[in-house]
């Protein structure tokens, strides 16, 4: 019964930790604007957000059920990393770096209002849940 | 909480920002000095970025932030001018000035402070982002 309220919670955090991760990296690409060679890089957000809550995993995982079995963390530690692209260069430059500033501060106006938005729904999760608890 | 590390990403951009600006600085500033006591005068410099990861996670991609490398000296020949009357001239009558190009600093100083409005306007935006996960629910 618990987990029936819960679990719109769970999906609703998953895509928080994920537009944080997202923000974080976009911060990345602004911050290493100048820096030679440095490649940007961006989320496939929908391919992270299934990953992380199982929509899409249909491979199942091997047990290591014997101490001198070797934990398969391909599945685990890929997470967000594996749904990591790198950006092609828009403009070419003489120092290799594909920042597109436009484009980034774009991406990043664009993840600030979803994370606001997820931060809603989850306030107004909450609030639903809590006015059945109080039934008024 | 992996939001907390875009201040040290965008903090590490703006202080490699802020010694690009301080080389600007020292680069315009001695635009006119001419050589000194050792012969040679002063010459321009430049710095040069480089990523560093800063992630929990030692191969983390996403929390790339940025470090100043290396300050190079550019060695190209100063700016010769003729003034035998001037104390500092050479046997032939020639004063070596800086090899600063005030032209080039100009537009290093734009470059500079816009990346640093950038990276303050990124941490602005994580910090009322922050806050406002911490008012989650209420």
């Amino acid at each position: 019964m618990l987990n029936r309220l819960t679990d719109a919670l769970d999906f609703q955090a998953q895509a928080l930790n994920l537009r944080s991760e997202r923000q974080r990296l976009i911060a990345s690409n602004i911050a290493n604007a100048d820096t030679p060679g440095y490649v940007a890089r961006e989320m496939n957000f929908a391919q992270a957000l299934k990953n992380a809550t199982g929509a899409g995993q249909t491979a199942s995982t091997l047990a290591a059920s014997q101490p001198g079995h070797i934990v398969d963390t391909s599945a685990t530690q890929g997470g967000t990393f594996s749904t990591l692209m790198y950006a092609s260069a828009s403009q070419t430059n003489l120092d290799r770096n594909t920042v597109d500033m436009d484009r980034e501060r774009a991406s990043f106006a664009d993840n600030t209002v979803k994370y606001e938005a997820t931060l809603r729904f989850i306030g107004s999760n909450v609030k639903t849940t809590l006015s059945a608890i109080t039934g008024q | 909480m992996s939001m907390m590390n875009i201040f040290n990403v965008s903090g590490s951009a703006a202080s490699a920002q802020s010694q690009r600006l301080n080389i600007v600085a020292s680069n315009l500033a001695n635009a006119d000095t001419v050589a000194g006591p050792d012969g040679t005068a002063y010459k321009a410099r430049q710095v040069t970025f480089q990523t560093q990861l800063m992630g929990a996670n030692a191969s983390d991609p996403t929390a790339a932030g940025v470090k100043v490398s290396t300050i190079t000296e550019d060695q190209t020949v100063g700016r010769r001018v003729h003034d035998p009357k001037h104390p500092s001239a050479d046997a032939d009558g020639y004063v070596t000035y800086s090899n600063v190009n005030a032209v080039e600093e100009m537009v290093n100083m734009i470059s500079a402070s816009r990346s640093y409005q950038n990276n303050v306007e990124v941490m602005n935006t994580a910090k009322s982002l922050l806050l406002k996960t911490l008012q989650m629910g209420q």
